[in-house]
């Protein structure tokens, strides 16, 4: 077995040292350059060493984003970048895993993975670029888009409902549930950051300006302000800065679970006229890690993939004497 | 009635009743105490796919010598509830006998043949009874009725007792120890029961010609079922992931493989489906830990699209499909070997991968050793076709050998060669260029967080560092590469892994097969060999890549060929015609959802090679309930 000693860190890692070599194909003027920039940015002030990045993705435009990475890539199918990323944490929980995908990959066709990952609350980051849109195969409505709109690329307006993936995510058991706007760097990039250094599966929606196929939602649409009693608001607005606290102090207390699950869902919901933007939720629970390491203790001690399965003669080391007893006639 | 000449050592039982009434349980004491008695026993499960309720009956061959299918006779048919001596009554063979609970069905509603005998075991007096003598609650004491047949049973065939008691107390272990002296209890008042009966003036024992003799000298045996075989498979090559989703047959595997968690570290992880199994055990297989997923029909289709991500990645991960009856949800608790061409075929756009077919317990539990061995060398999936009859059937077999059992990890770059090669070019800043062509298909490959190892993984087509590009050239020289492994593979796996042939070698007729349906002809081959029919047994283990040159220079000595599988479209035969080019000239077939016995081997056999005519003939057999 291969062993997975790290290179020395870097003196002081840039943004560039985890660009690719790979030009990006997108459209002049899409949010994703925005956000891959910032996950770059990211990378270099946590100081991570290349190799021990596995980015993951599923299948658009936006789950290229991978190749740009100088780190691993593993660029998926369409809608299961959740059960790959999950198979590599679990086997190797050393690494980090950051999964990026798109709103069609992950609420469509992946919807049942992004629901069960949150019940197992595996050590990851999940980064949504939502543009409400399946940009890869032309415009065609996804699951964020609201009902009745019509962005340029559809034939008729939107027949279905729109689903809130934060408020689902809440309810299916992430533990970090943040929302982020491909434009606002700063923030993007702070929110990735606590989404990577918190312990449990954490997710973050970030709102992505098409401005090939979604011509609702631009970056000038965002970037409005709106009227409200009379006053004038920036449209996306960061509901921290306004002293909102998703993080649960003490997981044990039902009372404040309770409240501020609430409150997070609230303010999830916000998003109409104006689009609320900062961490949601945040609390501490067992990682699936934990959970199966209490009954298989085997698995805490030794990673799967770092377990010797023979000795350098490709002998088996696992004894099985044991247990062929149990089978046996003579037993 | 004098007794007849007494049949040692052959014997055909069957019990029968509701889901949930413990017919397993009696099924498995059965075939526990005759195997510790060092007789071989063939355990034949059906059961419906319902709970409770649905009518589920278990056929216990023994015998004195090896085998490994059921036969159709009945000899005793043991029951204590209304359906199933209903159902069976009619296949007990004259001179067979039944055992009934006169409180439920009167011995004339028994459909029996002349020369039946009708055995009437009153459960609720004699368990009442010993409720009392316990001084237990009679409701307490009645569950253990089905305990009491096998006592009975026991008795009809002179068995002897200690080697119940035995085989009970290896049943019971642990905190379950405490139940041995009740059972054993109600075991002896079967056995003194029946052993007290006289019926027209003599002994019922002595009126019933099947009898059983221990044989303390017979090898030690196993007691294995295939799911188990499977897992302890798994474990021996050192499979440390394991993903599933519930189904029939496939689940008792993985069930199984939790209870071992803890003894032997293998993380197995319950899905949301087949989909996110497959792709989670290939997520788990990049960091270079031994994967696997197991399902069944419906679950294997949903795995397409991942098993070919993972041909199309390189990545070695072994899957295995318990074959059951389909189409569709099918006959969800039968048998059939109807996967073969999906399987071979699965997944779009011609990726590489390897299929294997295990036919027997001892190959259940060797091919899926090897199949992690192959998935490592030729860095593809592995399938592995299993069914449901040995799947979970019960029988006793030789030991499982370990002998010459190596791992191979195949090319997995060690961290020196990547620190040397990142040495040589700096410029490349740690990227390794993992899909590099290479004369045999196979490049080195790292696992992910490795030092210097970064490449990258795709769907899409490929450059040698896993980025995308659709370069025509590149293209013809990667789809080149990849399915070059499967001319590796056929070159380095040894012949007996590709297939095996049984019987005389200069027989002019061949039977093609396949998976469990070995099993019957075998059992049928001695008896139809010395009776003139000779023939020999061409068993192909593994499918793809198929073994054309070993395969074509066997069937092109034989000058009658018949394809024998359990599937309507004889998928071996077509596979084998397109690899070959080689046809069957006659078919054997069921597709009942019921395996094939022994008995039904053998006349089908007898058939077809005593018919004159020169015509493509074909035996469609359908016996069994
Ligand atoms: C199984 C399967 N179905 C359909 C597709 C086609 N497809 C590719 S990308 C895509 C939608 C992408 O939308 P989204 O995930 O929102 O990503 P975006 O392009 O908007 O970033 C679809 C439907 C596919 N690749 N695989
Ligand atoms: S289609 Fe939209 S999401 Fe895709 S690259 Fe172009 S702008 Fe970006
Ligand atoms: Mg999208």
């Amino acid at each position: 077995m291969a062993s997975n000693t790290a290179t020395p860190t870097m003196a002081k890692p840039m943004a560039k040292d985890y660009k690719s070599d790979v030009v990006s194909d997108w459209c002049a003027g899409c949010g994703d350059f925005g956000i891959v920039a910032a996950v770059q940015g990211v990378y270099a002030e946590l100081g991570i060493p290349n190799h021990q990045i596995i980015s993951y993705s599923g299948v658009g435009c936006s789950s290229k984003s991978p190749h740009l990475m100088h780190t691993y890539g593993v660029h998926t199918l369409h809608g299961r970048s959740i059960p790959f990323s999950t198979g590599t944490a679990l086997a190797n929980p050393d690494v980090k895993v950051v999964v990026t995908g798109g709103d069609g990959d992950g609420y469509g066709i992946g919807a049942g993975h992004f629901l069960h990952a949150g019940r197992r609350n595996v050590n990851m980051t999940y980064l949504v670029y939502n543009n409400e849109v399946y940009g890869l195969t032309k415009g065609q409505a996804s699951p964020t888009l609201a009902y009745g709109e019509q962005p340029k690329s559809l034939a008729v307006p939107n027949p279905n409902d729109k689903v809130d993936p934060l408020a689902l995510a809440v309810n299916a058991g992430y533990t970090f549930v943040a929302r982020s706007y491909a434009y606002n760097r700063t923030h993007l990039m702070a929110t990735i950051k606590r989404a990577m250094e918190h312990r449990g599966m954490a997710i973050v929606d970030i709102l992505q300006p098409c401005p090939t196929y979604n011509n609702l939602h631009t970056k000038e649409w965002y970037g409005e302000e709106v009227e409200m009693s009379g006053a004038n608001y920036p449209r996306v607005y960061d509901i921290e800065a306004e002293g909102y606290n998703g993080m649960v102090q003490n997981p044990a207390d039902a009372e404040e679970v309770n409240r501020k699950e609430i409150a997070a869902l609230t303010k999830i919901r916000t998003h109409e006229d104006r689009v609320a933007i900062g961490v949601f939720w945040q609390i501490e629970k067992p990682t699936f890690m934990d959970r199966l390491t209490m009954t298989n203790p085997k698995l805490g001690d030794t990673p799967t993939y770092k377990m010797v399965i023979a000795d350098a003669d490709g002998n088996p080391t696992t004894d099985l004497s044991a247990t062929y007893a149990e089978f046996l006639t003579t037993s | 009635m004098p007794t007849e000449t007494p049949i040692v050592n052959h014997f055909s039982w069957t019990i029968g009743g509701p889901q949930g009434t413990g017919v397993d349980s009696s099924a498995n004491l059965l075939l526990r105490s005759c195997a510790v008695a060092g007789l071989y026993c063939y355990g034949k499960r059906e059961y419906h796919s319902t709970i409770k309720t649905g009518h589920s009956y278990t056929q216990v061959r023994v015998s004195g010598i090896p085998i490994s299918s059921h036969v159709d006779p009945v000899h005793l048919l043991t029951t204590y509830e209304k359906t199933a001596a209903k159902i069976h009554a009619d296949e007990v063979v004259t001179g067979g006998a039944i055992i009934y609970d006169p409180g439920v069905i009167s011995a004339d509603d028994l459909n029996c043949q002349d020369g039946v005998l009708k055995i009437a075991v009153p459960y609720d007096e004699i368990l009442d009874k010993l409720a009392e003598e316990m001084g237990q609650p009679a409701a307490k004491v009645k569950i253990m009725k089905n305990t009491l047949a096998v006592g009975a049973t026991l008795a009809m065939v002179n068995f002897d007792m200690a080697y119940i008691e035995k085989a009970l107390s290896g049943l019971f272990k642990g905190r379950k120890a405490k139940l041995v002296p009740d059972n054993m209890l109600a075991i002896r008042k079967g056995f003194e029961y029946i052993q007290a009966m006289q019926m027209n003036g003599s002994s019922v024992v002595d009126q019933f010609p099947y009898k059983l003799e221990a044989q303390p000298d017979s090898p030690a045996q196993m007691i294995m079922s295939g799911t188990t075989a499977v897992a302890l498979g798994k474990l021996k090559a050192g499979c440390k992931m394991q993903t599933y989703y519930p189904i029939t047959p496939a689940s008792d595997e993985s069930v199984y493989l939790e209870s071992q968690q803890k003894e032997y570290g293998i993380n197995v992880v319950q899905c949301e489906d087949e989909i996110a199994s497959v792709c989670m055990a290939v997520g788990a297989a990049l960091t270079g830990t031994r994967s696997a997923t197991s399902t069944s029909c419906p679950g294997f289709g949903l795995k397409a699209e991942g098993i070919g991500w993972a041909a199309m990645n390189e990545v070695p991960v072994v899957i295995h499909d318990y074959q059951r009856g389909g189409p569709s949800t099918g006959l969800p608790t039968r048998h059939e070997q109807g996967d073969l061409l999906s399987a071979v075929f699965i997944s779009h756009g011609n990726p590489p991968r390897m299929v294997v077919a295990p036919s027997d317990m001892n190959e259940y539990f060797e091919d899926t050793f090897h199949a992690f061995n192959y998935a490592d060398q030729y860095q593809t999936p592995v399938i592995v076709l299993t069914d449901k009859c040995i799947g979970n059937n019960t029988m006793t077999i030789t030991p499982f050998s370990e002998e010459g059992l190596k791992i191979n990890r195949g090319k997995l770059a060690t961290q020196d060669e990547l620190d040397r090669l990142a040495s040589l070019k700096p410029e490349l800043k740690g990227q390794f260029p993992r899909f590099g062509d290479s004369d045999d298909g196979v490049s080195m490959r790292s696992v992910l967080g490795q030092a210097n190892g970064i490449y990258w993984n795709t769907g899409d087509e490929r450059d040698a560092y896993g980025h995308i590009t659709e370069d025509p050239d590149n293209r013809q020289v990667l789809m080149n590469k990849r399915l070059r492994k499967m001319a590796t593979a056929i070159a380095e796996i040894p012949e007996s892994q590709q297939f095996q042939l049984y019987g005389p070698k200069d027989a002019d007729t061949t039977i093609l097969t396949w998976g469990s349906t070995k099993g019957p002809i075998l059992d049928a081959m001695p008896q139809l060999l010395s009776d003139g029919f000779k023939f020999n047994v061409l068993v192909v283990r593994l499918m793809s890549p198929y073994p054309v040159e070993g395969v074509s220079r066997i069937l092109s000595k034989a000058k009658t060929k018949i394809g024998f599988e359990m599937n309507h479209t004889h998928q071996l035969a077509q596979l084998t015609r397109m690899e070959t080019g080689f046809s069957m000239d006659h078919f054997i077939n069921k597709f009942t959802g019921r395996p094939i016995s022994e008995t039904e081997a053998a006349s089908a056999i007898r058939e077809i090679m005593s018919s004159t005519t020169t015509s493509k003939k074909e035996v469609v057999l359908s016996y069994g309930k």
